[in-house]
């Protein structure tokens, strides 16, 4: 998905030296994301899979000029990371690390907005080009994201990283393709959402129809339904799933995800199936209907094209 | 995590915001002591939850007798999840003039903190006309912007007299959101009271899990470590379930949350447990748990997991949904699941209605499977198609 990233996409990993961290650069490379530094303050000269590691993102970018950052360092450090990546002009941060103060998101986003930088995550297992490049341990080993992704023209906007590799097996178990599937995040505050994931696939030529998975919780959905509206439908076809109906019967009780919890000014899961169907989104009753729905959906605009 | 009301307004006091006069106390003798001064009381139970006053845990008193009465009534109260009453704020009951709201808290939209205030205080803040409403963004990475709340207010209809007493609150309130890396700071209603101003009458921080290690000192003045989240006491099994999935720091098999069924569920990563979760109901199934295992939790949990269901659940039948895995190996999380049911003394083949772990390593899980006699669902097989013969399976074992 051109411009957000492609297989000429250059990534830096901060915090690579982590368990966690070298593990999925290994699973990148292997896939033929073009890995080209790491950043660990005071591990600078080691190699990880063969990928130098710096003292500073400034010295990184000096030296391999990266246009992608993947964060996977703990979560006080963060806002630190992301601002020095913001600051050496790294266009997209796709941000690994979970439970950061909410304080520090706010921050690292405000920042991000004003540097017009793009941020995925924070709590994003990735984001992936099938074919192309993958970011983040996002469908884990090279050899298990080619059984469950393939190549083709539908985009996957996920709340939940599990599911988004769930999916696109489904999509791909029927001979449908993916332009990309990003891990939006499980977190209330996140710097791409679910719209600016539609928004970034209606802006791409290379999707022809859009999947979202949702869970209770937070108002993305609600925003996602206000702009179709506004458009007087959705521009590209959109096939929804929100998981998770009987979070409803209990308010205050934290299921999954820090964000999926009915909190104050959060909706349910009815009212998000409710919200996105009168908006023109076909909202799907049971996960097992995706494929139809897509190929169903993905094929009217093709007919449209012709 | 939600702070007491009395909490809250300490917090709120010592950063100078007009609180009634109060006393904190634990049994009904100390209540009435010193609340002769007052013409009236009002005695309030200390719970972790709003809707108070509907669920009868204020009471509106006169006299020191009244005080004493009401002191011995609440205490011998629950609060809403049953968890017994333990502290009251007493406080001198003011006659209130009008009453506003402030709160200060994260709009997800704007991806920033906020400060709110509505003309209307009280219980039934959220019918207010949005023309009337201050609404002011908090950029974390700035000082707070007092002229731009003072301008908002102003807008918002707040006459010249009460401007800069209301703009003091509503400040103090946005910079305790901040400082004290709170989620929610509430003041509502805040109430003009003849002869003495605006006063914070009620007040509510919830503080950000995430961030109390930046905390410490109000972590150990209020005791928060003990804290739980909030909401019904766990039961015997979830108790145990957290001990489990802290037997070591490898992935997660835990989170359980218990229900009245008898298909025990062992399902994951969190979204695949939502969607297995309704795909069983949908399906007719009464699910005994709702948990959440991922992240590649080692045999060690899965096991210890698994026999925690088994024995005190006592399903018919357990059901292992979980989606295409990339980071858990399907084996591990086979063998625990089988371990644990020659742990319990039944066989794995009666036990397991369906097992769908497509995935990372899931020709071992096969293999492994397969030697007890239970032929495990590929991807091909959808969450909503496994779900649906976990059900079908379980009825039918009941029926033989």
């Amino acid at each position: 998905m051109t411009p957000l990233l492609h297989s000429g996409t250059r990534l830096l990993v901060q915090g690579i030296t982590g368990r966690e961290a070298a593990n999925f650069t290994r699973e990148c490379l292997d896939y033929g994301t073009r890995v080209v530094a790491g950043v660990t303050p005071g591990k600078g000269g080691e190699r990880v899979y063969g990928v130098r590691v710096f003292d500073t993102v400034e010295e990184a970018v000096a030296a391999t000029q990266p246009d992608a950052a993947l964060l996977s360092v703990p979560p006080l450090g963060v806002l630190d990371a992301a601002l020095e990546a913001i600051d050496a002009g790294i266009p997209l941060l796709v941000v690994i690390t979970e439970r950061i103060p909410r304080r520090d998101v706010a921050a690292m986003l405000a920042a991000a907005r004003a540097a017009d930088v793009r941020v995925i995550g924070p709590n994003s297992l990735g984001a992936i080009v099938p074919g192309a490049c993958k970011l983040g341990s996002i469908g884990g080993p090279a050899e298990d994201v080619r059984r469950a992704y393939s190549p083709g023209r539908v985009g996957v906007a996920s709340r939940s990283g599990g599911m988004t590799t769930e999916i696109a097996s489904m999509l791909t178990g029927a001979g449908i393709g993916q332009s990309a599937c990003i891990s939006v995040g499980g977190d209330t505050l996140i710097g791409t959402t679910l719209l600016d994931a539609y928004r970034l696939f209606l802006d791409d030529d290379a999707t022809d129809a859009v999947v979202t998975f949702s869970e209770p919780g937070g108002s993305q959905e609600d925003e996602l339904a206000d702009f179709l509206e506004a458009q007087g439908g959705p521009p590209k076809p959109l096939v929804c799933f929100v998981a998770g109906r009987f979070v409803d019967e209990m308010p205050g009780t934290r299921f999954g995800h820090a964000g999926t919890m009915v909190e104050a000014g959060g909706s349910t899961a009815r009212a998000k199936i409710e919200r996105l169907s009168r908006a023109g989104a076909r909202v799907l009753e049971r996960l097992d209907d995706l494929p139809a729905a897509v190929a169903a959906a993905a094929g009217s605009t093709r007919e449209e094209v012709a | 995590m939600r702070l007491y009301e009395w909490e809250a307004k300490q917090l709120l006091a010592e950063r100078g915001v007009p609180v009634p006069q109060h006393r904190l106390v634990r049994n009904a003798k100390d209540a009435s002591v010193g609340a002769d001064d007052w013409d009236a009381a009002i005695v309030k139970a200390q719970v972790l939850h709003g809707g108070r006053m509907k669920a009868g845990l204020i009471e509106m008193t006169d006299g020191s007798d009244a005080v004493a009465l009401a002191a011995k009534r609440l205490l011998a109260c629950s609060d809403r999840d049953g968890a017994p009453v333990e502290a009251l704020l007493v406080e001198q009951r003011l006659p209130v003039k009008q009453e506003r709201f402030l709160g200060a808290l994260y709009d997800p939209r704007a991806r920033m903190p906020v400060l709110v205030y509505t003309p209307h205080g009280g219980i039934d803040v959220e019918d207010a006309d949005a023309s009337a409403i201050a609404r002011v963004e908090l950029d974390p990475r700035q000082p707070v912007p007092e002229f731009r709340i003072r301008a908002a207010l102003r807008r918002a209809g707040v006459a010249s007299r009460d401007l800069r007493a209301i703009t003091a609150i509503a400040v103090t309130v946005a910079r305790t959101l901040l400082e004290l890396d709170a989620t929610l700071v509430e003041v509502n209603p805040l109430a003009e009271v003849e002869g003495r101003g605006w006063v914070a009458l009620d007040a509510h921080v919830e503080l950000d899990g995430d961030a109390l290690s930046r905390h410490r000192t109000l972590v150990e003045r209020f005791g928060l470590a003990e804290r739980g989240d909030g909401g019904r006491a766990p039961t015997a099994a979830e108790q145990a379930a957290k001990e489990v999935d802290a037997l070591d720091h490898r992935g997660v098999a835990g989170r359980l949350v218990e229900f009245d069924g008898d298909i025990a569920l062992i399902i994951g990563g969190g979204g695949a447990s939502l969607t297995v979760f309704d795909a069983i109901r949908d399906a007719g199934g009464r699910p005994s748990n709702y948990c959440e295992v991922g992240g590649n939790p080692s045999v060690l949990k899965v096991k210890a997991f698994t026999q925690l269901l088994l024995e005190q659940l006592r399903p018919a039948r357990i059901a292992v949904i979980m989606n295409v895995v990339s980071n858990t190996r399907a084996d591990l999380v086979a063998r625990g699941v089988i371990e644990a049911c020659l742990a319990t003394g039944r066989d794995p083949a009666e036990t397991i209605a369906v097992y769908r772990v497509p995935g990372a390593w899931e020709d071992e899980a096969r293999e492994l499977l397969a030697d007890y006699g239970i032929d495990a669902l590929g991807r091909e097989v959808g969450i909503d198609a496994a779900s649906r013969r976990a059900v079908e399976v379980a009825a039918a074992g009941v029926a033989a």
